[in-house]
């Protein structure tokens, strides 16, 4: 295992991020507490609460997925294709690094980016509602799964894409409309009966139901079911890396 | 000694069907500098990216110091230096970053001592805290360099590496590469200064069209590819020249001032004494006389125009 690798490319990943701590955190934190303005104050006067949960505390879940989600995978795909884009990727491919050792260093770098904006949007939602954790080793395993499962599907579309705006195009056009109708902002329940059913296929409502339950112990379908879900959709994730490196796809070709 | 590069029946066939490598066959000998001439698209950085694990061959095998470059690609790479044709490096990272990351991607341990050193060789070391994307392009190119030499490669690609670069930062580089090779360290170049392969190669190889055309000691290859010209300034313009001496391949300059006779140097008989005696048969007389031996841009050019 070349480690040094590993920890070369995370570090520079890092970095990156901190030289652009503007984009890479401040905007997450200032979008998210407009959604508190807009979703909290503005919908929640008139939703009380659901399942017994206040509105503004039920919505804090489902908007850290919501940054979870479209930040693991615009930071991993980023990373991955801005080098394709401009050729330094050369230099990737010539050294002695193992597929595996790219992956963990690419997707541990955009994951641990994730799971540090999630916390901040944590310690920012806590200053606008009152937050319960009932179950933090749950919450921080979702949070992890979450953000290392998305950092490798934003890396794969990272590899997949031959332009900036086909990097755009999955987060744009399916992440963010599956995570709005994926119950972030309100329970199934409120649905009619056929939405609820459609809404069953959304992958990102087990993600989004299973995360709620390890707050406040309440969730739209199972945690076993959601957790199951997640699991599948890292090993899909992993089964199409897997592809990728064997055959060179878009890299080597 | 083994050869420090062993390329057998190596091809290459894109998805589109274009075959840009067919049975390659090449050994590159430890610690020569090796200059691979071809025009463009002949295939030179495809051969070079697939020795460097940037782009997979469609057969054959490739070994660095006995080392397969898919069994064993980690022993294989990590002798590897690449400086590559386009400037492409992480704009946003300073110099002094992005050579030490190459060298942690190399899997060598931290050595800024080494690092330090590089840089001031090619005269880095005041930018080391620059941006790359504030460089000149020949900052640019010297970064590309020091990157390649931050994990001691033992064998170094340099893939056009003078490419529309200044003269004093040209002969900077051929200064280091003449260092490196005094090292030990193995260069594979290509280039399209023809005039600089001819400086620096120990050997020649011509690839065209896929193919390699012909691989050659650099002297023996002007020694019996070379052609030389034996240049004649007359005393008075020629109309014409006579048919007596139809039987040379001369050359009469627009002017008439000037007459080329172009001969083979490895001939038994060059010609080059009659020819002098039947000049002054016809009564034409010289008042300057010089030989030319050919360059290895006119053989190159010639063994290009041969295969197509």
């Amino acid at each position: 295992m070349n480690l040094r690798a590993v920890w070369a490319i995370y570090r520079m990943e890092m970095a990156r991020a901190f030289r652009t701590v503007l984009q890479s955190i401040v905007s997450p934190v200032i979008s998210t507490s407009l959604y508190f303005v807009v979703f909290g104050s503005a919908i929640g006067s008139r939703i009380t609460e659901i399942d017994g949960i206040s509105y503004g505390a039920f919505i804090v879940p489902g908007l850290i997925m919501l940054s979870l989600l479209t930040q693991s995978i615009s930071n991993a795909s980023f990373a991955i294709y801005f080098p394709k884009f401009v050729g330094s990727i050369y230099e990737l491919l010539s050294a002695p690094v193992s597929y595996l050792e790219i992956i963990i260093a690419y997707v541990g770098g955009a994951a641990t980016k994730s799971i540090i904006l999630g916390l901040i949007i944590l310690g920012t939602a806590s200053l606008f509602v009152p937050l319960t954790i009932e179950h933090p080793f749950w919450m921080l395993s979702f949070l992890v799964l979450t953000s290392v499962t998305f950092s490798l599907f934003g890396f794969i579309i990272g590899i997949w894409a031959k332009s900036f705006e086909q990097l755009q195009l999955v987060p744009l056009l399916i992440i963010t409309p599956l995570t709005f109708l994926g119950g972030s902002f309100y329970s199934i329940d409120m649905l009619p009966g056929t939405w609820r059913t459609v809404t069953l296929f959304n992958p990102v409502l087990y993600l989004v139901s299973g995360f709620r339950w390890s707050f406040y112990g309440k969730s739209d379908v199972s945690i076993g079911i959601s957790l199951g879900m997640t699991v599948v959709f890292l090993l899909i994730c992993i089964a199409i890396v897997a592809w990728i490196f064997r055959t060179g796809y878009r890299l080597r070709n | 000694m083994p050869s420090i590069i062993s390329i057998s029946g190596v091809t290459k066939t894109y998805a589109t069907g274009f075959k840009a490598l067919k049975e390659i066959n090449l050994d590159i000998e430890r610690g020569e500098i090796f200059a691979l001439l071809g025009p463009n698209g002949a295939g030179k950085t495809t051969l070079i990216s697939i020795v460097c694990g940037i782009v997979n061959r469609s057969s054959g095998t490739v070994s660095v110091d006995g080392h397969d470059i898919s069994r064993d690609y980690r022993a294989a790479r990590s002798l590897i230096g690449l400086v590559p044709q386009e400037l492409t490096i992480d704009a946003f990272e300073s110099v002094w970053a992005t050579v030490n990351y190459s060298r942690g991607l190399f899997g060598k341990p931290a050595n800024h001592a080494f690092v330090e050193k590089v840089l001031r060789d090619l005269s880095l070391w005041d930018k080391k805290d620059a941006k790359a994307i504030t460089l000149s392009g020949g900052m640019k190119r010297r970064l590309m360099i020091a990157k390649a030499l931050s994990h001691e490669p033992r064998v170094l690609f340099l893939d056009e590496p003078t490419a529309g670069v200044d003269v004093e930062l040209r002969q900077d580089m051929w200064a280091m590469v003449r260092r490196l090779r005094e090292d030990g360290v193995t260069i594979i170049l290509t280039t399209h200064y023809i005039e600089e392969a001819e400086a620096m190669a120990d050997r020649v190889g011509v690839i065209n069209r896929g193919e390699i055309v012909l691989v050659e000691d650099k002297v023996q290859l002007m020694r019996t590819l070379g052609r030389k010209r034996l240049l004649l300034e007359l005393r008075s313009p020629l109309a014409i020249i006579p048919e007596t001496l139809s039987r040379y391949t001369l050359e009469l300059s627009p002017d008439g001032d000037r007459l080329t006779y172009t001969y083979d140097n490895q001939s038994e008989r060059p010609g080059v004494a009659s020819l002098l005696r039947d000049l002054e048969t016809c009564g034409i007389q010289f008042r300057d006389i010089d030989t030319q031996n050919s360059s290895l841009e006119e053989i190159f050019v010639n063994l290009v125009r041969k295969g197509a």
